[in-house]
């Protein structure tokens, strides 16, 4: 195995682009290393991410955006009050991901790009529309985070290109999101379903709606559907019904260990409710 | 021993919570588990174990793996003993497979070298060709007709005719006239229940570290409930004399029945029998639970007949428990317990030992009874509410007392069932209001408790301070206890008492910490060896002041005159006569050496609230305080961590922890992620009461509380789970999504 620890992105997605066989980015380590001491995938090559200029920051861009630096962790975000204030979904959904110790690694890309259908940030990501910026042979654009993963496991990442940072939207008014997930225990556990819902308000009525649903699916689910259920209401009995349809409706999800099909289709649509009140509340506060 | 010969009062350490004098060790990191020995020159072992549920070994080519880098030692089977018969037999098949893999995780080689990695990577260069034979799982599925059979032959003669080869033993115990009883019921429900195979979930890893020469002589140093035990199945299993081999006890993490047998000890030293070198093995969480001793599954039928005023007519049970690919399940505990609180004129109760191709069940606190309290305890509860009878007051009603003859035979001496009831339902929980979707469950739950072999030695020094020896692993605090009982006995202070565990060279044979048995019995025989020790110190006194040895009294740590007739004489403190005991007859020391048979049944009642997602299937449990029998409390502090503990891994086996085996055969959750435990946030804050009712034959009182705490639970949290939910839960785990699906079905949804 081949460690490596480069000084900037060139030099990395260069690495990566030469490297031959199983090649892993090292950013928090908290599925590589895991991966590795279980015999599931052991690297021929580790970039370690760590020691790039500014990965470790957050940013707020000009026009009110966020970037998130791709070694930033859990608890960083956590601890960042305007940060948390703007995106509170995606703060916390991150936040759920594993125990103290997790969080003091664990990154948002890491969890995007391990590509796990359960990856509890990703389907936040997707309700707020975040974006990625790559760098690698093809040069530096921007990808939706709704089309990182493409299977159980795997990311439309080519050879030789990686994550340089997590790209959130400015927060417009009245606006709001949320995430939820079902587990069986209260923490430390894998998400049975995940949701992910933000939207904007005025008065009173939801403008703009976007509902994500995780491990639900082989990869997460942008539910336009369930949007277009909410979108024009006041969140009443009756479009939180046709929520829950519709984010049940959407689900294709497999029987394993962790929860049976029937499950995990119901549990979505309870989700989604959940989910989606959390989110009004926030962006009524906001508006107000 | 009659109950006048028990103290029950005037105690000054007995009874106070001191801090353990390993804390210390245990929150620095200067506590050595097992996998914290190391030796000059020592080896890694890896194991190759088979990915088959069932499979014919056809041959194992190690030649690639002997070739590899680092590798000093390979063994298969052919490696071991050949001549063994019965229980020895068994754990080597399961150590080590011979001509069969019987389950998914069954070792089948194993290769020392020189790190953890190279033994890792050239475990993965045996090549081993299987057969692939078909399998069985399901305890239903292994005794039903046409069931591959996973070993001809295995079944002794308890098995009537006509039985599936794989019910391998058989039970039936019980008196009076069942259909009788029912036929005098008001009401008579039966129903059927199954549990899932669960694991102990010890924090530690087996681990060891193993050294056999040339000269035959061995050391082997692990984490285990028994040493002695270790000694007697590794000679064996190695074909050597049992004192050749030294074993040593490492600090332990967590055992729970667990770590009452062996799986990679054997291993290290045939390793290093080879290599000439010290091998140590440490096993993985995988390996843990895919190759060490889970619980038995279970399919139960249970039918009880209640009269309107809440007596109960007859009772009768039937218990498959499937043990693995050995003859194993402990399904009489299952059959014996299932009855035992209640004082039963017509009662029967059956049991099957069913093999299939899983690992061999290992003990986990109280083997089969709470199984067993599930079913029953569920069908009581069932009984009470269709004839609208208060749970306790039923309970009481049946309960079985001091004369009652125990469903499975004997006749109960004192024991504090009815006062754990009473003092259930004199507590503030029973009658706190409940929330909408709450549900509140009580269960009632027993265990034996154990003797057997105990050796204990207490050599006092020259300033006057006791050093204990005892052979039983401290699993649960008992170092404690052992120092305050010697306290009480010796006068001295807690604080002036050292307890070390010896290995297998430095005492008598020692049973396993297993039964409950060791504050009892190494108990027993620590207050016997510091009697002998004060007689001989009361004889030096005597001798010093020209006086019988009969006429000096032992007070706080003094001897001193019995009366003015003995004479006059100030009193002699113990460092004064263990200054001068070299030139006095030389070192004085106590010992006590028996298997005491007197261990007192145990007998808890537990009370639970519950509340239920409606929408997700998903349990919280709100509030749970757990009212068991002690006997005596020597450390009050740890009595209680033996019941919150209980009630702990009670919560995780009835709301999330399984077995799940694929179609394949094989294991599917085989890491803490997916075999879930309860996590801190889990669990509400376990309220405990000690009741105290002296067993007599223990000289405090003293009665084992490390299992019973285990056996209500289920019960409780399903009675309480069936409440909030609306419909009667069966089959554990209670998961969200068979809670949701329930409670669908009984809406006809
Ligand atoms: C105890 C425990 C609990 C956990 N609990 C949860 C949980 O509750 N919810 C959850 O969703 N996950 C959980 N996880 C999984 C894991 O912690 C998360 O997925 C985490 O966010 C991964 O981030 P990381 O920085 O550690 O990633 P790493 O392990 O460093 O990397 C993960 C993957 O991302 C790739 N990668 C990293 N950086 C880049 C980049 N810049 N460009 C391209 N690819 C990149 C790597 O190659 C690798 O494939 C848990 C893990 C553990 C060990």
């Amino acid at each position: 195995m081949h460690y490596h620890t480069p000084a900037s992105f060139d030099e990395a997605a260069a690495l990566a682009a030469s490297a031959t066989g199983i090649t892993r980015f090292l950013a928090g380590g908290t599925d590589v290393l895991v991966q590795l001491r279980a015999d599931i995938v052991t690297p021929d090559t580790l970039i370690d991410i760590k020691h790039i200029a500014g990965v470790h920051d957050i940013i707020q861009m000009p026009n009110g955006g966020w970037q998130i630096g791709i070694a930033v962790t859990g608890a960083e975000m956590t601890e960042h009050p305007a940060l948390a204030a703007a995106w509170p979904g995606v703060v916390e959904a991150m936040d759920l991901v594993g125990s103290t110790q997790i969080q003091g690694r664990a990154t948002l890309t890491g969890n995007l790009c391990n590509g796990s259908p359960a990856a509890d940030s990703v389907p936040a990501m997707v309700a707020a529309d975040a974006s990625v910026s790559v760098c690698g042979p093809k040069g530096a654009h921007k990808v939706a985070v709704l089309d990182i993963p493409t299977a159980p496991g795997r990311t439309s990442l080519a050879k030789g290109e990686m994550v340089t940072a997590i790209n959130l939207p400015a927060r417009e008014p009245g606006g709001g999101d949320a995430y939820l997930r079902f587990i069986p225990r209260t923490e430390m556990d894998i998400a049975v379903v995940g949701c992910g819902v933000n939207l904007r308000v005025d008065g009173g009525k939801i403008t703009h709606a976007r509902v994500s649903l995780g491990a639900v699916a082989p990869t997460v689910l942008l539910v336009g559907e369930a949007a277009d259920a909410i979108i024009g209401s006041t969140l009443d009995d009756a479009a939180l019904d046709r929520l829950a349809a519709a984010a049940s409706a959407a689900c294709n999800p497999i029987d394993d260990k962790r929860g049976t099909i029937e499950f995990r289709i119901h549990v979505a649509g309870v989700l989604a409710r959940r989910t989606a009140k959390i989110a009004y509340d926030r962006a009524i506060a906001a508006g107000e | 021993m009659s109950l006048d010969d028990v103290k029950t009062s005037g105690f000054k350490y007995v009874g106070t919570s001191p801090d353990r004098p390993d804390g210390v060790d245990k929150v620095t990191g200067r506590a050595k588990f097992g996998a914290d020995a190391y030796a000059a020159g020592m080896l890694h072992g890896a194991i190759v174990r088979s990915p088959h549920a069932h499979a014919r070994i056809i041959s194992i080519d190690t030649t690639k793996a002997a070739a590899a880098e680092g590798v000093k030692a390979i063994v298969t089977r052919a490696d071991f003993h050949t001549d063994l018969s019965g229980e020895n037999w068994n754990i080597m098949e399961n150590v080590m497979a011979g001509d069969t893999a019987l389950y998914d995780g069954h070792a089948v080689a194993a290769i020392a070298a020189t790190s953890v990695l190279a033994a890792r990577d050239a475990a993965k260069l045996v090549e081993v060709t299987y057969e692939i034979l078909p399998h069985v799982t399901d305890v239903d599925e292994a005794m039903a007709q046409g069931a591959p059979i996973i070993r001809a032959g295995a079944a002794d003669n308890s098995v009537p005719d006509g039985l599936h080869p794989n019910v391998v033993r058989y039970h039936e115990s019980g008196h009076g006239d069942v259909d009788a009883g029912f036929a005098e019921a008001d009401l008579v429900i039966e129903d059927h229940f199954r549990t899932e195979a669960t694991h102990q979930g010890y924090i530690e890893p087996h681990a060891c570290l193993g050294t056999l020469g040339g000269d035959g002589k061995g050391e082997m140093w692990c984490t285990t409930q028994g040493h002695w035990n270790v000694q007697k199945i590794c000679s064996a299993l190695l074909g050597m004399e049992t004192s050749q081999l030294r074993v040593t006890a490492s600090e332990i993490g967590g055992g729970f029945g667990g770590k009452t047998t062996v799986f990679i000890e054997p291993v290290a030293l045939a390793l290093s029998r080879i290599a000439n070198r010290p091998v140590k093995i440490v096993m993985s969480r995988s390996e843990v639970f895919r190759a060490s001793g889970p619980t038995s599954s279970t399919s139960m039928d249970v039918k009880i007949g209640m009269k309107k005023d809440g007596t109960i007519t007859a009772a009768k049970g039937v218990f498959r428990l499937q043990g693995g690919a050995f003859p194993s399940a402990p399904m009489e505990f299952t059959a014996m317990c299932a009855f035992a609180p209640y004082n039963l004129s017509n009662v029967k109760q059956i049991g099957y030992d069913v093999m299939a191709n899983r690992p061999k069940q290992a003990a986990y606190r109280a083997p089969g009874s709470p199984m067993a309290a599930f079913a029953v305890e569920s069908v009581i509860d069932e009984l009470c509410k269709e004839l609208g009878l208060d749970p306790i007051d039923t309970r009481l009603k049946n309960a079985s007392h001091e004369g009652t003859k125990a469903s499975y035979g004997p006749t109960f001496q004192r024991i504090g069932l009815v006062e754990t009831l009473e003092a259930a339902k004199a507590h503030p929980h029973y009658s706190a209001p409940l929330k909408p979707g709450q549900g509140r469950g009580i269960s009632c739950g027993f265990w034996f408790n154990f003797g057997g072999e105990t050796s204990v030695s207490l050599a006092l020094s020259m300033d006057g301070s006791a050093q204990i020896v005892v052979g039983t692993p401290d699993i649960g605090g008992s170092r404690a206890s052992m120092a305050l009982m010697a306290a009480e006995e010796l006068g001295i202070p807690y604080e002036n008492i050292r307890c070390t565990i010896a290995d297998t060279a430095s005492l008598g044979y020692n049973e396993v910490s297993h039964g409950s048995r060791v504050t009892y019995a190494s108990g027993l025989a620590t207050i016997k060896a510091a009697r002998d020790a004060v007689k001989k110190l009361c004889g030096r006194a005597a001798a010093k002041w020209g006086i019988d040895p009969e006429a000096v009294d032992w007070v706080d740590g003094c001897a001193v005159p019995s009366g003015p007739n003995a004479g006059d004489f100030d009193p002699m403190p113990i460092a004064e006569i263990c200054k001068r005991m070299g030139s006095t007859g030389g070192p004085i020391v106590g010992h006590f050496e028996a298997s005491p048979e007197g261990a007192g049944v145990s007998f808890a009642t537990h009370i639970v609230d519950a509340e239920v997602d409606p929408e997700t299937g998903k349990t919280s449990i709100v509030r749970y305080t757990v009212v068991q029998d002690a006997g005596k409390a020597i450390h009050p502090a740890y009595v209680e961590g033996q019941y919150q503990g209980g009630a702990a891994q009670g919560i995780g086996w009835a709301l999330n922890e399984e077995y799940i085996y694929g179609k394949d055969g094989r294991l599917q959750n085989d890491v803490f992620l997916d075999y879930r435990i309860p996590v801190a946030s889990d669990l509400p804050m376990i309220d405990t009461v000690i009741v105290e009712v002296p067993n007599p034959g223990h000289p405090y009182g003293v009665r084992g509380v490390g299992e019973t705490s285990i056996v209500p639970p289920m019960a409780a949290i399903a009675n309480a789970v069936s409440q909030a939910a609306g419909v009667r839960m069966t089959e554990l785990p209670m998961s969200p999504p068979r809670v949701l699906k329930a409670m669908d079905d009984a809406k006809g949804g």
